[in-house]
């Protein structure tokens, strides 16, 4: 059950990926973004992963995904009625990602990452048998992960500080 | 209840991230390349997330992926206000048209 609501999912995010690249209308683009977003989410869900799905849905979804489609809208230059997503270079950047690609399926098939030692020490997060990830996420940023909490904390003031600056009405020059 | 492979998952990731640096190598509107940049972040996220699984006392993984989530929120706000700045400036987000000598 498990196993096929994956490849059912896996198979979404790669259609609408792909689709997102090859889409001509930009609006359409964002929309297959958010099918993938979407499908994430329910990969997460199936990896064990429910408070990063919640935060997924919340933060891309609600936040980054509407942040884009006003970077579609404020970017237009009103003259046409289609916002175009034009390509260009695609044989040579399509050989390059096929390229690299292959080398990153030719690691992940010569490494064996699951002969790794600590992979095989038995007890996973599904055997476990714990409702939910929240509590030890909770404990985790508090204890071993507070240092990079406060940071983030910082890093986002900062981001928000300088997104305003940026887009005020100061000169570029 | 069986847990999805590891090496699926990995594959997975791998074909996301190269779709990824697809959409930032061909497309020119500077938008759809913020979008290729969105998910390569949800490729590095569903590597962290499938490693986690296998770790279940510290969830390194997972707490992991919840700062790459944030800086993926504050990536998106600034770039997108350096997009807009640029349109202002340029009257164009077309990343083959911006050019400096022009302006």
């Amino acid at each position: 059950m498990v196993l096929t609501l994956f490849y059912v999912f896996a198979f979404l995010i790669l259609c609408s990926a792909l689709l997102m690249v090859f889409m001509k209308n930009l609006l359409h683009a964002a929309f297959m973004l958010l099918i993938t977003l979407l499908s994430l989410a329910a990969v997460y869900v199936l990896l064990m992963a429910d408070f990063i799905a919640v935060t997924q849905l919340m933060v891309y979804v609600g936040g980054i995904l509407v942040l884009i489609l006003f970077g579609i809208m404020l970017s237009n230059r009103g003259d046409n009625l289609f916002i175009r997503s034009e390509s260009s270079n695609v044989a040579a950047g399509g050989l390059l990602t096929f390229l690299l690609l292959g080398g990153l399926v030719y690691i992940i098939a010569r490494v064996g990452f699951t002969q790794l030692p600590w992979m095989k020490q038995g007890e996973t997060l599904a055997s476990t048998g714990a409702k939910s990830t929240l509590h030890g996420i909770g404990i985790n940023l508090l204890s071993n992960f507070a240092l990079p909490f406060e940071v983030a904390s910082l890093v986002l003031l900062v981001a928000l500080m300088g997104a305003a600056f940026i887009s005020s009405q100061s000169k570029l020059k | 209840m069986a847990s999805v492979p590891l090496e699926h998952l990995l594959l997975l990731s791998a074909v996301l991230f190269s779709i990824g640096v697809l959409a930032i190598v061909i497309k020119k509107h500077a938008v759809a390349v913020l979008m290729g940049i969105e998910l390569i972040f949800n490729a590095a996220n569903l590597n962290l997330i499938a490693f986690s699984q296998h770790d279940p006392h510290l969830l390194q993984g997972q707490v992991f992926a919840l700062f790459v989530i944030v800086i993926a929120a504050a990536e998106a706000a600034i770039a997108l206000a350096i997009v807009i700045k640029v349109y202002q400036y340029f009257n164009t987000v077309n990343v083959n048209e911006v050019d400096a000598s022009q302006g």
